[in-house]
């Protein structure tokens, strides 16, 4: 709680900046407006206040995002297109779906990895090195492949999203499984566990941070994927559609306003997962 | 040393041979369409056939993320010596930086290139604000990773603070600094190639990949596909090359090397 007071100074800060440059930014455009409009004798202070509340602004400024936000989130029927609660309910949809088979597929995948050698010598380096690839180059494609299956709505995005949270799950998780140290190893040999009670009572609790540290990368990626996904086929909607639409409009104020929405909804669920942390490895013990 | 190397190499050849073998196989043994997947043969023939347009596109692109990844990654370790002055700064900004590392930051890639145009400029400047923070995060961390035995001794050698910083504690962070630039090296490469989506100039791999979509030539599209996993797997290799080479020190790299 001790960081409440420097973060709140400097988001306080960045706030203020973030006027000065919707300010700067701004000016000229709107000097041209008056312009257009035949204006010449506004003061600065007209300048100043129709900067900050242009229709189509290059920056638009805080305040004309939160009001934004408030017509989109809570003035409009969450069912109406025109509503950032549907394009969000679509995206979270796409998150979820995608992140529970993306987490399931990882976690059994390094399991299998941690038991089998042949597996993880012949797997692991390609897995590792699958991190090193843009893999959201892929997203295009794999809509309109989906596409050809007659599978389109939330599954192909779904499908993206997983494909994105798998790879960072696996590695996690084979980190993870393999992180108790050889003389736990040991002990455990010595009390005669077999593979299954060595995996259930060791490596499985020793791996709960890994596993938590690896959702919250998972679920953030997922997140991701699902936005791209949306940006390559926007006719179904979701929050990456808002932000392609306000692109191809200028609809600056949307796009900043989809951001935000995307950037609330991503910062929740890995919060979620990051309290989940907290009342797991409190129940298990682990000193914080 | 080299007999190891490539016993432990052998493996992952041998299945990466064997899933490329299974899949042209596959592919033409049930006749699948090139729509959906089209055979490795084919994609390395469109891929040969291909080089000029793959060319350019590989310049285009790999100049916005060459670009953003230097600004944003120096920027990034900029921010953090100054920060690290600092401890309310550094309890102000870190949670920041921790928070902003899980945004889909991707999708500022529309005002970026309403605000810098569609040249590689504004794919720069999305590079520039994904790598930014990976980095700011790590390099605060590593700064603070000097033991206080060093610095004591540091200390007693009536060190200022920047020698401190010169001789201890930015080699003590170069580890952390090293495996930022590594995520940095993909989160780049994302970056630059799904700023390319939402408009270029009509060459990039972004773009070749979102119009050969639309044209149904799937083929092209894994071609240019092979070029960014190739071009991703060398930018981090050459980083980790050069991280072996800075950081021969590190206990990572002390066993089993030589």
């Amino acid at each position: 709680m001790k960081n409440v007071l420097p973060v709140t100074i400097v988001v306080a800060a960045l706030i203020a900046i973030w006027y000065l440059g919707a300010l700067y930014m701004n000016t000229a455009l709107q000097r041209d407006v008056f312009a257009n409009a035949g204006r010449s004798d506004y003061s600065l202070g007209d300048l100043a206040a129709a900067d900050l509340n242009m229709d189509r602004p290059k920056l638009p400024a805080p305040h004309q995002i939160v009001a934004e936000l408030n017509r989109t989130v809570f003035e409009t029927a969450p069912t109406s297109k025109r509503s950032l609660v549907y394009h969000g309910l679509i995206t979270l949809q796409e998150t979820l779906l995608g992140f529970a088979i993306g987490a399931a597929l990882g976690v059994a995948l390094a399991i299998l990895i941690v038991n089998v050698s042949v597996l993880e010598r012949s797997l692991m380096p390609w897995i590792v090195a699958s991190q090193t690839i843009p893999i959201i180059a892929l997203a295009p494609m794999i809509v309109v492949i989906l596409n050809q299956f007659d599978i389109t709505g939330v599954i192909p995005k779904a499908v993206i999203a997983a494909y994105l949270s798998f790879f960072p799950v696996t590695v996690g998780m084979v980190k993870g499984l393999r992180s108790p140290d050889p003389l736990q190893l040991d002990l455990m040999r010595t009390y005669c566990a077999t593979r299954t009670q060595t995996f259930l009572k060791l490596r499985a609790p020793a791996s709960a941070p890994f596993f938590f540290a690896s959702m919250k990368i998972g679920v953030a990626a997922a997140l991701v994927g699902a936005v791209v996904a949306e940006v390559t086929k926007s006719e179904d909607g979701g929050l990456g559609a808002r932000l392609l639409a306000g692109s191809y409009y200028g609809q600056t104020v949307q796009i900043w306003a989809a951001l935000f929405a995307a950037a609330a909804l991503s910062a929740t669920l890995v919060g979620l997962i990051g309290l989940a942390d907290r009342i797991v490895s409190r129940r298990m013990g682990f000193a914080r | 040393m080299s007999a190891r190397a490539a016993s432990g190499l052998a493996p992952p050849a041998l299945f990466g041979a064997g899933v490329l073998v299974a899949w042209e196989l596959i592919v033409r043994g049930l006749g699948v369409p090139s729509i959906i997947l089209p055979a490795p043969t084919a994609i390395f023939w469109r891929l040969a056939h291909s080089i000029p347009t793959l060319a350019a596109d590989f310049a285009q692109t790999i100049q916005g993320v060459v670009a953003g990844y230097a600004i944003g990654s120096g920027a990034g370790l900029l921010v953090a010596i100054l920060v690290d002055r600092s401890p309310f700064l550094q309890r102000g900004l870190l949670p920041l930086g921790n928070l902003v590392s899980a945004l889909p930051i991707v999708g500022v890639a529309p005002i970026m290139v309403m605000w810098f145009g569609f040249d590689w400029q504004s794919k720069a400047a999305v590079v520039v604000i994904m790598t930014f923070f990976p980095m700011l995060v790590s390099a605060v961390a590593g700064l603070a990773s000097a033991g206080m035995m060093e610095r004591d001794l540091m200390k007693t050698y009536g060190a200022s603070y920047d020698q401190t910083l010169a001789k201890l504690r930015l080699p003590a962070a170069l580890p952390f600094v090293f495996n930022a630039l590594k995520i940095n090296t993909t989160l780049a490469m994302i970056g630059a190639i799904v700023a390319e989506f939402f408009g270029t100039p009509t060459v990039g791999m972004g773009f070749r990949i979102s119009t050969e979509v639309g044209h149904m030539s799937i083929d092209m599209v894994w071609a240019t596909i092979v070029v960014a996993a190739l071009a991703g797997s060398a930018f981090y290799g050459i980083v980790a090359l050069i991280e072996r080479r800075v950081t021969f020190w590190h206990a990572s790299y002390r066993q089993g090397g030589a």
